[in-house]
């Protein structure tokens, strides 16, 4: 496999943060999905999700991104993103995710503002 | 352009075949990013080319349905600028997919939150120049970046 990918989570009293390593494609888009999804269950319906460490995000990757967003939403909850490269913000722009979560250059911030 | 005094700029080709097997985007993504740093593309400029390959060659994996189950790739690098053709020998590309109208995956609540079948705006958002023939023997997506110009 070309794409070595990894997941941590750090949670807090009322968020959590999810940082993502490696390529954010289908494969590290579903695990992602899974911890966001164990997370909001959990009742951490304020979640960041740090890029710092993902080099690339495809299409199919922000694809997953959104049913975040949404899955949020439907909790009434709040999703913040950091670490993203001009590039990665660029695209989440475009893609109108800018709309409905936050973009934040470093987790402090990301957290303070949930 | 570069290290020691050599150059890669003077109408170099690279050509790559790659299969279409998950993740190996990310070879033609690497490829490219190593030509773009050896033409002294600035970073955001090498990252925006790795993602519009990456997409180009998703759509060719997703939609072409080639017998040989391959994409071809051909870099053409030249002082200010790099090119690229991704080649599929599928069956071609609907005009809903070329103008991303077509509706794949689930819908989202929000119109503009719009999950998948907008991996070619990407493209043509970051890159300066695409163009796509397709035809029921294939198709060819042809892409340009220019180098920008620094400031001193």
């Amino acid at each position: 496999m070309l794409n070595k990918f990894d997941i941590q989570i750090r949670e807090g009293q009322e968020h959590a943060v999810i940082e993502t390593a490696g390529y954010l494609n289908d494969a590290l888009g579903e695990q992602l999905s899974e911890k966001a999804r164990e997370l909001i269950q959990n009742g951490h319906t304020q979640l960041v999700i740090n890029l710092e460490k993902t080099t690339l995000i495809n299409s199919i990757g922000i694809s997953i991104l959104i049913e975040i967003i949404e899955a949020l939403e439907e909790r009434e909850g709040t999703l913040n993103f950091c670490g993203l490269s001009a590039t990665q913000e660029r695209t989440f722009k475009m893609m109108a995710l800018a709309k409905y979560a936050g973009i934040f250059p470093d987790e402090e911030s990301a957290i303070a503002n949930l | 352009m570069s290290k020691e005094g050599k150059s890669v700029s003077l109408e170099h080709k690279v050509l790559l075949t790659i299969p279409m097997y998950p993740d190996m985007e990310l070879a033609a993504a690497k490829t490219a990013s190593v030509l773009a740093e050896l033409m002294d593309f600035e970073e955001g400029q090498v990252e925006e080319i790795q993602l519009a390959i990456i997409e180009t060659c998703i759509n060719a994996f997703e939609h072409s349905q080639s017998d040989d189950n391959a994409v071809h790739i051909e870099f053409l690098l030249s002082e200010d600028q790099l090119q690229f053709k991704i080649m599929d020998r599928g069956v071609g590309i609907t005009p809903d997919i070329l103008d991303g109208t077509r509706l794949l995956g689930s819908p989202s609540v929000h119109p503009d939150l719009r999950k998948r079948g907008r991996g070619l705006q990407i493209v043509r958002s970051l890159m300066d120049e695409v163009d796509i023939e397709s035809s029921s023997n294939g198709t060819t997506v042809s892409v340009i970046k220019r180098k920008s110009r620094r400031t001193a």
